[in-house]
């Protein structure tokens, strides 16, 4: 009797185990093959080149408000801007509120469609927050060099000024 | 203290965090324990009664 | 039937953990929210505001890790039979779903002012509102299913069927872009959270870990004595 309650637990252990493995492996695996990209929140604006995206598709632009392209025309409520990934950038204009942490410098999530001139005219512009958290003065300069939004986690990555902290 | 209230214009926002995460936290567990007593009191009851008919 | 079948043990256990929760919670959630509210730095980009993340942060770790225990409690209770494991599982839920809840309305009120909206169906975001209603679901099941045995069965399936959104929560945030930020703690390079702020946070974390303890005793004392219950009227029915 008690040989056979045993096995039974490890042949529940077995189906069990083997079920929960295989279901992760196949989720993950669909996640990957099929969904890849369109599960990304916004396009950067390489891919829009890539892409050919044309004009008047709305789409999510993401990317670094790239330093010193911030201007506000003489309206007073209309933004220019430019979204950059390092490799390629795009021109944004935007009438609007924009949020508290909109910086130049940092990320941006806006969204709208591309108009005749190739300027991509926004609807609604988000402001992405890095990973840093620090009081103000305590994070080392950027050196003014462009850093790739989805890869610059590991540029103040380093636990080193967290000491002089 | 207005100062502090005001959270840098950010008050109303953190402070709805702060108040809801310490409302749901007390709440939870308060709960749970008044209800935890109060089953336990059932059962007491519940066994006296069949000690007295048994 | 089983060593740990019988709940005296647990009650025990229960007993002499329960002083040590509920000190260390009121010791490190008092001096959390003590540097919190009172002897932090505003952030350099996000000002005050950057206080919601004292929140946020512990009740999304929180959601992940009573989630684990739920997951836990639901293979051990499948594979062994174990009856104390699938109360456990039924205990844990709830307070999951709050800290789960606790973490989208705070990041929610945090993400209006910095981001410019509450909400974004991005991967972080779709991801953590999915865990909530796997909660929601594990709860309704318990509910819906008359007999708590088929009941807890079917119950922990889902939880474990569940667990697939781990991970997913986790590395969203590197392998799709989102308007999330990435992990600032839990990073193979070490932290990008100031120590001044990261201490606050860590306390915070730690109480909310003491405060799961507290409230999964009490919610698997609660479910002790509802089986009690239910196994003395059976009997009183079946008695006459």
């Amino acid at each position: 009797m008690a040989a056979g309650l045993k096995t039974r637990k490890k042949q529940r252990l077995l189906v069990v185990s083997i079920g929960l493995t295989s279901l992760i492996g196949a989720t993950l695996l669909v996640l990957f093959a099929l969904g890849g990209d369109s599960l990304s929140l916004f396009l950067q604006p390489s891919e829009i080149k890539a892409r050919g995206i044309e004009q008047g598709k709305h789409f999510r632009l993401g990317g670094l408000v790239e330093s010193g392209s911030f201007f506000k025309e003489d309206d007073g409520l209309t933004y220019h801007f430019i979204v950059t990934d390092c490799a390629a950038s795009q021109d944004v204009q935007f009438k609007g509120l924009l949020p508290d942490l909109f910086r130049e410098g940092q990320g941006v999530v806006t969204e709208g469609a591309l108009n005749a001139n190739g300027v991509f005219v926004a609807s609604t512009v988000l402001a992405k927050h890095d990973e840093n958290y620090a009081p103000p003065g305590t994070l080392p300069k950027s050196e003014e060099q462009c850093v790739h939004p989805e890869a610059a986690a590991s540029t103040y990555g380093t636990a080193s000024y967290l000491v002089s902290g | 203290m207005t100062e502090f209230l005001n959270m840098g214009g950010y008050g109303a926002f953190v402070w709805t965090a702060y108040g809801l995460s310490a409302i749901s936290l007390v709440t939870l567990v308060l709960r749970s324990r008044a209800r935890a007593n109060a089953v336990l009191l059932q059962v007491d009851a519940m066994r006296r009664r069949r000690k007295e008919e048994g | 039937m089983h060593r740990f079948a019988n709940p005296a043990q647990f009650n025990r256990l229960a007993d002499s953990v329960m002083p040590w929760a509920f000190s260390v919670m009121v010791l490190t959630l008092a001096s959390g929210l003590y540097f919190a509210l009172f002897d932090s730095p505003a952030d350099y980009q996000q000002g005050e505001s950057v206080r919601i993340m004292y929140m946020h942060v512990p009740a999304a770790w929180m959601g992940m890790f009573v989630y684990m225990v739920m997951a836990v409690a639901s293979f051990t209770a499948l594979v062994w039979r174990h009856p104390l494991a699938l109360i456990a599982g039924k205990a844990a839920a709830p307070i999951g779903a709050m800290f789960t809840a606790l973490a989208l309305i705070t990041g929610a009120l945090w993400g209006k002012p910095m981001w410019g909206t509450y909400w974004v169906w991005d991967g972080r975001l779709t991801s953590v509102l999915v865990q909530f209603f796997l909660y929601l679901g594990y709860m309704a099941l318990w509910q819906a299913v008359e007999d708590d045995e088929k009941a807890g069965r079917a119950a922990s399936i889902l939880a474990l069927v569940g667990v697939v959104n781990i991970p997913i929560i986790k590395f969203s945030v590197d392998w799709w872009n989102t308007l999330h930020q990435p992990a600032s703690v839990m990073r193979l390079d070490g932290p990008t959270i100031h120590s001044d702020m990261l201490w606050p946070l860590l306390l915070v974390a730690v109480g909310y870990q003491a405060y799961f303890v507290v409230a999964f005793i009490w919610r698997m004392r609660l479910e002790i004595n509802l089986r009690k219950l239910s196994v003395m009227r059976m009997n009183e029915v079946a008695g006459g």
